[in-house]
């Protein structure tokens, strides 16, 4: 990243944890910056999922933005103070332990 | 609010972008719907703000950078009206389109409709795909494009086709690592595309540039491993081995990221969605739908440019997106039938420079026919975790295509709706039930097109 790119830096706040992040990344690209390794867990196996396409096709960067679940990371850019979840819950319903 | 424009473009990728511009160009009341934040498409994401950042453009793809500017800039600078971060989720008879900017639902009617909705990568399916760290090559890509974002060390790339190159290229290029290329194209491609040289050496470009992209790889001392048959991604809760076979032996290697790729197929949800007529392309191993040579659907008003149409790369899609805008203005009574041929010889003399290298292309990246078909166990529905052998046992019991199947599985009813599976979950069907792919077919498409909530309904006004 050069220098003038570092002055376009915002703060995100993934699974709670600051990180500053370009202002033209995506959540899904926040969420994979900082090393999260999976953003869901499959609502009907409970397997670990992570970004596949990052262009809207697949689904399975479905997180928790802003307390909203279910949106799709890889089609939300990244604002001031974004929070950015896993979602391992269906409606805020535990179905894996 | 509900609103009324003459031709309604959706998808802002070139041919969008192009078709845009002409018609503005040409009085004709156009507005560009897109979902993404900015102009560009996949091909040309993130341009505006590429050059905005002052990122330096890499040599490799610099003279694509700068086409995509200039066609962003051409449209920005018309009169075509433009409305980003939208999604499509219906389309209707008669140009009425439902839309959403994921607040409230409105719904737009326009004379002429033009989707150019682009490409998608082909899905294949293989062992631990669904592991966090497995991504494809343009997933990966569009992180370098949007956030100059580069993998880390032991990234392996599996697969086939020309991005696979561009790709590692680029990373090589701007500093970062690949660690290794699993080419799974096959020996007997090389064989089977000699009988399109003639065409391809028409377009002698697109080879020059693609061996020295390979060239510049291979220089770079990336470990390629040359017809591979097999691949399996190996991991607990994240991928840490790709598992390959080739030679005859299987083979490992530690991993830290995998990339896959298996080129391009046309994002044909919309078309579908629209029950306009689509054709199986046996040599591009898609369905695309049926167009005339303006990009007219079955559909009445209805019309594809770009890749949605069936693959023929940024270029040709800009031209088509031309063509179909000189269509749409001369459907609507802007211009004259002469006025619209004269205006498109030009433009179909430039797709000559672009189209005769396809079948050659086709061919020589054809997807190896083996790994097509993934074993029993491998999931083949990522959102409901569906498998290849659910799908055959569907068939065992009686389902005789891809909407039979889906009905006893679940198999593309999960939020993507069948987007990501849906081909793969045919080809799976079609060697099951030993028929042809055309056949076959594949999920009906319905609305919502992408996910509405309740409360973005509430909003629209009807």
């Amino acid at each position: 990243m050069n220098a003038e790119m570092s002055t376009n830096l915002i703060t995100v706040y993934v699974e709670g944890k600051p990180l500053a992040v370009h202002a033209h990344d995506s959540a899904a690209g926040a969420a994979l910056k900082a090393g999260l390794g999976y953003t869901r867990t499959s609502p009907v196996t409970g397997e670990k999922r992570a970004p596949y396409c990052m262009m809207g096709v697949c689904f399975e960067c479905l997180m928790v933005i802003d307390g909203i679940p279910s949106r799709q990371a890889c089609m939300v850019r990244v604002r001031e103070g974004m929070r950015i979840e896993r979602q391992t819950t269906v409606g805020g319903v535990e179905v894996w332990p | 609010m509900n609103r009324t424009y003459d031709f309604l473009v959706i998808g802002a990728g070139p041919a969008g972008m192009a078709a845009a511009a002409t018609a503005a160009k040409l009085g004709v009341a156009t507005l560009l719907l897109d979902e993404q934040p900015d102009p560009g498409g996949q091909i040309y994401r993130g341009i505006e703000s590429r050059g905005q950042a002052g990122v330096e453009k890499p040599g490799v793809s610099q003279a694509d950078s700068a086409r995509g500017l200039r066609l962003t800039q051409e449209f920005r600078a018309s009169s075509a009206a433009y409305q980003a971060a939208t999604q499509v989720w219906q389309l209707e008879a008669g140009g009425k389109v439902y839309v959403t900017n994921g607040e409230r639902a409105s719904c737009i009617s326009a004379r002429r409709v033009l989707l150019a909705t682009g490409a998608m990568e082909r899905p294949v399916p293989l062992p631990g795909w669904t592991l966090p760290g497995v991504m494809t090559v343009g997933a990966a890509q569009i992180l370098y494009k949007t956030s100059q974002w580069l993998p880390p060390e032991a990234t392996w790339i599996a697969g086939s086709g020309p991005l696979l190159w561009l790709y590692a290229a680029q990373v090589i290029e701007a500093g970062g690592p690949i660690a290794g290329i699993l080419d799974t194209t096959p020996k007997s491609n090389y064989a089977h595309a000699l009988r399109y040289t003639a065409g391809a050496l028409r377009n002698r470009a697109y080879l020059d540039r693609g061996m020295a992209l390979q060239k510049m790889v291979r220089k770079a001392g990336v470990r390629i491993v040359k017809d591979v048959s097999a691949v399996e991604a190996k991991g607990d809760e994240h991928v840490s081995v790709v598992r390959y076979h080739a030679g005859g032996h299987w083979r490992e290697e530690t991993v830290a990221m995998l990339m896959l790729h298996q080129g391009v197929v046309p994002n044909a949800h919309a078309t579908r969605s629209l029950g306009a007529k689509h054709r199986w392309d046996a040599l591009q191993r898609s369905f695309a739908p049926e167009v005339d040579v303006w990009g007219n659907l079955s559909v009445e008003g209805y019309a594809a440019a770009g890749d949605c149409a069936g693959i023929v790369g940024a270029e040709a899609s800009a031209v088509q997106g031309k063509l179909a805008a000189l269509e749409a203005a001369r459907a609507i009574g802007v211009i004259t039938q002469e006025q619209r041929d004269v205006e498109a010889a030009p433009l179909r003399a430039e797709l000559t420079k672009h189209l005769p290298v396809r079948p050659f292309l086709d061919q020589l990246f054809a997807p190896r026919a083996s790994l097509l078909v993934p074993r029993d166990d491998v999931l083949v529905c990522r959102c409901e975790s569906i498998t290849a052998r659910q799908l055959r046992d569907a068939v065992g019991l009686g389902a005789m295509g891809p909407n039979q199947v889906k009905a006893f599985t679940r198999c593309g009813m999960g939020p993507c709706q069948g987007r990501l599976c849906g081909l793969a979950a045919a080809e799976v069907i079609a060697a099951a039930r030993g028929v042809g792919m055309a056949e076959t077919g594949v999920f009906n498409v319905r609305p919502p097109l992408k996910p509405v909530s309740l409360g973005e309904l509430a909003g629209l006004e009807v």
